[in-house]
Order: C-alpha cells, then sequence, then structure tokens
C-alpha cells in the first residue's frame, strides 16, 4: 500500500510517498535525509502520539495539566481522552504524579504536568 | 519632583526584572548567578511562568533542556531556580510608569503603590495576541469570537470550553494547537483559514494538529463576513487574490459558534515606550545592542517584548545574556568600542540585534537573528560589510514561520570596516 506523507522533522517537510507491504516499508521516496525514512517507517507502520490535557481536581475549579508519559498509538488518541475525561484526581498534586496508570491498556502512564497544592 | 516623604519610600535596587514569564525568569537567574543580589521581579498575574502555564502540549525545551517537556514543566525547572537562588518575585504587581532614569511605580493589593529606583532595567513583558479589531473584518459584534490564546485559556487553565463548532483564521502555531485541542475536547473544528499561500506553523502542527484529525487548511483564504446576533451564528469565507483581496464567486459559509483568530502576537512595549526607548517598527520591541541594551543606558529588553520568538528555548537563551549584561553594567563593567549597525537587506526583515560593538577588546561570538520574508529554497544569507561579505550561511529552506540564527565570529566582528552590515537572502 501506498501512503503519501509530509515529514514532520524539519521546516523543509519533504512530501514523501511511502510503500508498505505486510506491515514493512519498502520503499521511501521524495525525503531529503536519512530522518525522513525514519520517521516514515514509524508514522506508516505504528503511528505514535504524545497526548497532552487536563484533569478534573477533585472540588477545585481549575483542572491539572497532564500528558502521557511517551507516545501512544495514535488510534488510541480518543479513547484516551474519554478516558481521561472520567478521572478526577484529589489535590495534592505533584508534577510526576500518575494520575491514570496503563491508560487504555497502552502501558503508558498518564502524569501530571504541574503541580497542585 | 517627590515630597521628601515619599522620597524616603523609594526603594533601591540593582536589577529590576519586569515579568516573571520565561524570559524575566531566565534574565534574573542570569543577573543572580553573575552576582546581583539586591535583585527583584515585578509579575503582574498571580503566579510566575507567563504563557507557558497555558501551553499544556508537548515541544518545549528540546533545544534547552534536549528533552521535550509540556510548558508548564519547562515553566517549573525556571519556578524552581528561581526559588532556590532566593530571588525575590512580587506576584499579582502591575508596573504602572518607567522612566529613563530607571525610576518605576507599580502596584499590588499586598504592597499597595510602590516606588522603585532601579540601577538596571530588565524589560521582559512579553507579547499579546493581534485581536479582532486590528482585522477590520466585517459583520456583527456577536460573542463567540475569540483570540486562540484566550481560548486556550479558557479550556487549559480554567476548564471551561468556548464552543462546539469551530473556524479557526490563522494558521499560526497557537491556532494549529487550538485545533487540536479543541477537537480532543469534543469540538468540531471545521477548518484553519490562512489568509497567506503558506502556512506560517510548524510542519509538525500542521500534521499532528490538522492532518490527524482531517481538519482542512484553507490557504489563501480569509473570512470576509461574522454573522450573528446574540452568539455567532456562521461566518463567510472566501479564497484572495495575489493583493489579499477577496475573489467574488469564491464564498464558502460555514454554520459555527466560534471563530479562533490567530492572526499575529505583538510585542507589549507600551512602558517601553514610557521610558522613550528608541523603537523599532520592524519588530515593534525596542532597538538594543549585542548586549541587549536599549538606546537607553542601563534599560535592557528580551524576549518576546524584544522580537516575537518561535521557541521558548531561544527566549531563555536571550534573556540569559539580557540578565548577564545587565549585571554587569550595575558592576560597572564598561564596554568600549564603536557601533556599527546591521541592517535588514533583501528577504530579511526584523534583524536583532540592531547595533553591534565592535570592542576594543577581545571580540566575543554574537547571534543575530532575524524572520525571512517570505519563502526561500535552497537560499545562501550573506552578511555584507559594506560590499564585503563577512559571513553566510546555507539552507534548504528560509520560511516566515521559523526565525534564523547565525553567529557572528569574533574576527569577523573585529574586522568589520565600522560602516553599515547588511543582511539580505540571495535564492
Amino acid at each position: 500500500m501506498e501512503h503519501q506523507i509530509t515529514c514532520i522533522n524539519c521546516p523543509v517537510g519533504c512530501r514523501m510517498t511511502v510503500t508498505v507491504e505486510d506491515g514493512k516499508v519498502t520503499s521511501v521516496t521524495g525525503n531529503t535525509c536519512k530522518r525522513g525514512v525514519a520517521y516514515a517507517e514509524q508514522e506508516c507502520v505504528a503511528p505514535q502520539r504524545m497526548v497532552t490535557a487536563v484533569v478534573t481536581v477533585t472540588g477545585r475549579k481549575t483542572p491539572v495539566s497532564v500528558k502521557t508519559r511517551t507516545p501512544i498509538p495514535k488510534v488510541k488518541i480518543f479513547e484516551c481522552m474519554k478516558q481521561l475525561a472520567a478521572t478526577e484526581i484529589t489535590a495534592p498534586v505533584h508534577m510526576g504524579d500518575v494520575v491514570c496508570a496503563n491508560v487504555c491498556g497502552t502501558g503508558v502512564d498518564v502524569i501530571a504536568t504541574k503541580n497542585v497544592d | 519632583m517627590l515630597s521628601p516623604e515619599l522620597r524616603s519610600q523609594v526603594k533601591y535596587v540593582d536589577v529590576l526584572v519586569i515579568g516573571a514569564g520565561p524570559a524575566g525568569m531566565a534574565a534574573a537567574i542570569a543577573a543572580k548567578e553573575a552576582g546581583v543580589h539586591n535583585l527583584l521581579v515585578l509579575e503582574r498575574e498571580q503566579n510566575m511562568g507567563g504563557i507557558l502555564r497555558q501551553c499544556i502540549h508537548n515541544g518545549f525545551g528540546l533545544h534547552r533542556f534536549k528533552e521535550e517537556l509540556t510548558g508548564p514543566e519547562y515553566a517549573q525547572r525556571d519556578i524552581d531556580k528561581v526559588k532556590e537562588l532566593g530571588i525575590e518575585v512580587r506576584t499579582g504587581t502591575t508596573v504602572l510608569s518607567i522612566d529613563e532614569d530607571r525610576f518605576v511605580t507599580a502596584i499590588s493589593r499586598e504592597y499597595g503603590v510602590q516606588m522603585f529606583e532601579a540601577g538596571a532595567i530588565i524589560l521582559a513583558m512579553g507579547c499579546r495576541e493581534r485581536p479582532r479589531g486590528a482585522l477590520a473584518t466585517p459583520g456583527t459584534r456577536c460573542a463567540g469570537v475569540y483570540s486562540a490564546g484566550t481560548a486556550q485559556k479558557f479550556v487549559n487553565l480554567e476548564g471551561y470550553m468556548p464552543g462546539k463548532r469551530c473556524v479557526i483564521l490563522g494558521s499560526g502555531d497557537i491556532g494549529l494547537i487550538m485545533a487540536r485541542r479543541m477537537t480532543l475536547q469534543g469540538a468540531k473544528v471545521l477548518a484553519c483559514v490562512e489568509l497567506m499561500p503558506y502556512s506560517s506553523g510548524l510542519n509538525r502542527n500542521i500534521v499532528q494538529c490538522l492532518q490527524d484529525y482531517d481538519i482542512p487548511l484553507y490557504l489563501s483564504h480569509t473570512v470576509i463576513d461574522i454573522q450573528g446576533k446574540e452568539r455567532l451564528s456562521g461566518v463567510t469565507v472566501a479564497e484572495v487574490d495575489s493583493n489579499r483581496q477577496p475573489i467574488p464567486g469564491t464564498e464558502k459559509h460555514f454554520d459555527c459558534d466560534t471563530l479562533l483568530l490567530s492572526v499575529g502576537l505583538i510585542p507589549e512595549n507600551e512602558l517601553t515606550e514610557m521610558a522613550n526607548v528608541e523603537m523599532s517598527t520592524l519588530t515593534s520591541g525596542a532597538i538594543v545592542d549585542d548586549s541587549l541594551q536599549t538606546s537607553k543606558e542601563g534599560i535592557f529588553a528580551c524576549g518576546n517584548v524584544l522580537h516575537v520568538h518561535d521557541l521558548v528555548d531561544f527566549v531563555s537563551a536571550e534573556s540569559f545574556k539580557a540578565g548577564k549584561a545587565a549585571a554587569e553594567y550595575v558592576q560597572g563593567k564598561k564596554r568600549e568600542g564603536k557601533y556599527v549597525n546591521l541592517k535588514d537587506g533583501n528577504g530579511v526583515r526584523g534583524v536583532v540585534p540592531q547595533k553591534l560593538l565592535v570592542p576594543d577588546g577581545e571580540a566575543e561570538t554574537v547571534q543575530i537573528m532575524f524572520r525571512p520574508a517570505g519563502v526561500y529554497k535552497n537560499a545562501t544569507v550573506r552578511v555584507m560589510d559594506g560590499e564585503r561579505e563577512v559571513a553566510k550561511l546555507k539552507k534548504l529552506i528560509f520560511t516566515p514561520g521559523e526565525m534564523a540564527e547565525l553567529n557572528l565570529k569574533p574576527e569577523v566582528i573585529k574586522g568589520l570596516s565600522g560602516g553599515d552590515v547588511t543582511i539580505q537572502i540571495e535564492q
């Protein structure tokens, strides 16, 4: 299968044509440097994204910002958001605290990115 | 003139920093580390951190910390450092005036009206968003039109959603980030509309904020009408010609309750102007030399109040320089030499610094920054001392969305003739 993607590594933004066969990248064209190939191999086989959001703090008017510790599969983004919308945590919260362990079975924790006293 | 009673209330500080966003915090840290102990930071908001507080997305700190942080995490590192160094910060404090003699008045609930005399001032007030009023878009004055940053503050800091069906005007990074943010929070983002034939946002954001969610990007389009009685009910979008004028017959209508504007940032320089600091019409910030000193001795500027940056990492780097330079100024270290002017040439807009000291003693490497005026592929930036090329930089692409930087080495600076130096792009 052929994919048309834009490389995100730098402002050149190479338009690349990527061929995938049996879950493996077999050819990449249109790239200027090798970073394009690495990106294509990730993006066309198992695309991943960091998810950042906010989570309700019980009894507080303002939420706490959170992130997935590492990127998660792109297809899980909305499921992850849904789980976070249903999550509440209690203060105090410290940066790095786990807000939601193993979110949507990805093996990745969602952690707080700020302190709430 | 102050009465003797008031005079006695004026507090002297060696270095006064205005603003505790990333620029102000970095400047204060650098001044303290350079040996300034009588140091004060004034911040209008209740918390340190500035705009980073509401930028909950990741992508900050790759240059400075070699890791990818969210805005609040990046800010926290500087907040921790400011606290660790014991730097005094007065939050909830609005500066009312400054003058060229470095007399400052400020007000807060906690301390009332405060007067300061400063050995040096560092201006780090940041920038604000260009508002609807600056666009002259026809239509009604209904609710539902927000700047993208205002919407970001609502969603990320206060937990409110500003709308359900949204159009975004402008494709700068804040607009793109908000397109994704609104989508993830359950809103439908119908379109991102950009007047120019290119986006000024990063490719990464176009892919991950628009393409990931199938949000169409309309280049060379603009909003030509805003409809709605109390709340916004829709906008009309049209394609524009090469003179940015709407082309009749290309109109599209969108039913929406929210229009977010991401149409540029303007350095917030009201205080700077009060001190009669010489301003640049190109950057909308102060004219500075390579030590970040303005035309008024002892007044320095750094970060987005000086020129709008793309990356906070570069704001911090610039502000460390300003903090160190302000410390050296109050410590009486004189910079002797002759100034040359750095001028914008073909394809270049807003070179900073605008003045460069050719020192009598040893020179140090100086970084110059500027914004390309358009998209240039396989191009070369040339630094010209009159007719003589003294430095150059080749790149595959220069775009207005990415600030370019170039280092002038000590031997280049020492060898300058003393006439104007021009920076230009050749394709």
